[in-house]
């Protein structure tokens, strides 16, 4: 299978873009300075970067919860369809399962009734159907994540947001995330954003990443990464590792150099 | 049961309740210094046609004043949780009263008000802070993130009140109703002994003080008893409630 994304994809208009994007937050910080990015359609694209460098700022930006304090943004998706997951599961730990994923359609005017086999089908995609009626505190913290996950996509969203989703856990539970998140992918066709630490998580799952630098945040590089993938070891292979390499070799430029 | 089953604080108790009889019996102590506990629970039986109306009297203040309290603080909360100018307006108000004593302020209260409703008032001056505060803690302390998620799937504020803030302030403010529970029955019972020192009112305090200008102690005893009992009924019931209400995810509050 490959990964290449197909030339309508690439001609189609992009989802968001940011151009000349700079951000300050009231208390003077400028998190980044003249950003250019665009987001493509049924792309994974992963914002790498050291701590510090605006890469949840990107991802706000993105989702409409901060306005850029210069520069141009455009969103081309409509409201409802876009979904975030958080670092932390973030969920009502009063509200079941059920109620933790039904959130979203409930605040779309959906009812109970009508959204349930939507929820139900969430739930089955991330591998916890039957757990509807837990509480949050009663999962394990991977259970949790997947709960957070199943809720960003019960809308069915065109666009999903990530922000670090698995560094809270054990790299076993990690690695297993990245192959569901990768199967998701291909069976809702879902465009995906991705924050990382991690080079080769970034490696492992992009179409494309774009490696941050700090002081200001700002994009240093942009690595092709729609390599094919041999399902399976793709970890083993000469291709991951040359691209884990071209991702170590641009964050240790962007880290180096400070912008002026 | 065997006796070593039995929760060592009512060993503690009875333990002590046993010696209390056995000493007062032994040296002979008048009534009138100190009684012994079977002559508090008799007087308790005999004097029940003054007794229990009082204890009627100061618990129904007790718990009118805390509904206000609940109705008050939560109310006054939300607008907290609404608008920050307003919270700058009103919490230093707010925590004066809190912080002059009420036995200070009850004597005041009886000269423009009547002894019930200053017994009203005292109770309801007591309890509405900690439930004002805790649940204005609680509805402030939401989790960032979900917030943040309510607003990305356009949620209104008053939803955002309803599905997110009220539920993520529940165990803030149920702890704060189980102190502010206790403390009502120490604003009423202080405006109650108030208004006993000018020979006015009903309530069991009241009938403390008049007892105590006749001398008759195990009838002190006997209404010390009932607001002792009061209390942790109060308490108790209020606990219970917490208990139901938080359910299955009660140790959220621990693991934060
Ligand atoms: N709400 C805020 N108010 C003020 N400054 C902020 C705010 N949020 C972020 N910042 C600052 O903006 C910069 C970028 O923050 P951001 O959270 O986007 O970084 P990040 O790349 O996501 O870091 P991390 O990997 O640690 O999550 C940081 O210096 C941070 O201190
Ligand atoms: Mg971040």
């Amino acid at each position: 299978m490959t990964e290449a994304l197909s030339a309508a994809t690439l001609a189609a208009p992009p989802l968001a873009s940011l151009r000349g994007v700079s951000k300050f937050y009231d208390n003077g910080v400028e998190a980044l300075r003249d950003v250019d990015l665009d987001i493509r359609a049924e792309e994974f694209l992963t914002l790498l970067g050291p701590s510090g460098c605006g890469k949840s700022t990107i991802l706000r930006l993105i989702a409409g919860l901060e306005a850029p304090s210069a520069g141009g943004l455009t969103r081309s998706f409509s409201a409802g369809s876009v979904g975030f997951v958080f670092q932390e599961p973030t969920l009502m730990p009063w509200a079941k399962v059920f109620d933790n994923i039904f959130l979203p359609l409930r605040l779309a005017g959906q009812s109970r009734g009508k959204a349930a086999p939507a929820v139900e089908q969430a739930l089955t995609l991330v591998g916890l159907g039957g757990f509807q009626n837990a509480f949050p505190n009663e999962l394990s913290g991977g259970m949790k994540m997947r709960v957070s996950i199943a809720r960003a996509l019960a809308p069915r969203p065109s666009l999903i947001l990530m922000d670090e989703p698995f560094a809270a856990l054990d790299e076993i539970t990690r690695f297993q995330l990245n192959d569901d998140l990768l199967r998701l992918r291909r069976e809702t066709g879902a465009t995906i954003v991705f924050v990382t630490h991690s080079i080769f998580e970034a490696a492992y799952l992009s179409t494309r990443i774009a490696v941050m630098g700090p002081r200001p945040g700002r994009i240093a590089a942009e690595i092709d990464a729609a390599a094919p993938r041999e399902t399976g070891n793709f970890r083993a292979s000469p291709a991951f590792a040359a691209l884990c390499e071209a991702a170590s070799n641009a964050l240790h430029r962007a880290m180096g150099e400070e912008a002026p | 049961m065997s006796a070593a089953a039995a929760p060592p604080p009512l060993l503690v108790l009875a333990g002590t309740l046993a010696l209390w009889e056995v000493l007062v019996r032994a040296s002979g102590t008048p009534p009138y210094v100190l009684p012994a506990p079977s002559l508090i629970l008799e007087t308790l039986a005999s004097d029940r046609a003054i007794l229990f109306p009082a204890l009627l009297v100061t618990l129904g203040a007790t718990l009118q004043a805390l509904a206000a309290a609940v109705g008050g603080g939560v109310a006054l909360a939300v607008l907290f949780a609404q608008s920050k100018w307003i919270e700058r307006a009103f919490l230093p108000v707010a925590i004066v009263l809190q912080v002059t004593p009420i036995i200070a302020i009850a004597p005041l209260l009886l000269v423009y008000l009547d002894s019930r409703e200053a017994t009203l008032a005292c109770a309801f001056l007591v309890a509405f802070f900690p439930i004002l505060s805790n649940t204005a803690l609680g509805l402030a302390s939401v989790d960032r993130n979900l917030v943040d998620l309510f607003t990305l799937y356009g949620a209104s504020r008053w939803r955002m009140l309803i599905l997110l803030r009220a539920p993520s302030a529940l165990p803030y403010f149920l702890a704060g109703l189980r102190i502010g529970g206790g403390l009502a029955l120490v604003g009423a019972i202080a405006a109650e002994l108030a208004a006993g020192a000018s020979g006015k009112g009903a309530g069991l305090a009241f009938r403390i003080v008049e007892a105590g200008y006749r001398l008759n102690v195990p009838r002190m005893f006997a209404a010390l008893l009932l607001i002792c009992l009061s209390g942790v009924a109060i308490y108790a019931s209020l606990a219970a409630l917490s208990d139901l209400l938080l359910g299955r995810w009660r140790d959220v509050l621990a693991r934060r």
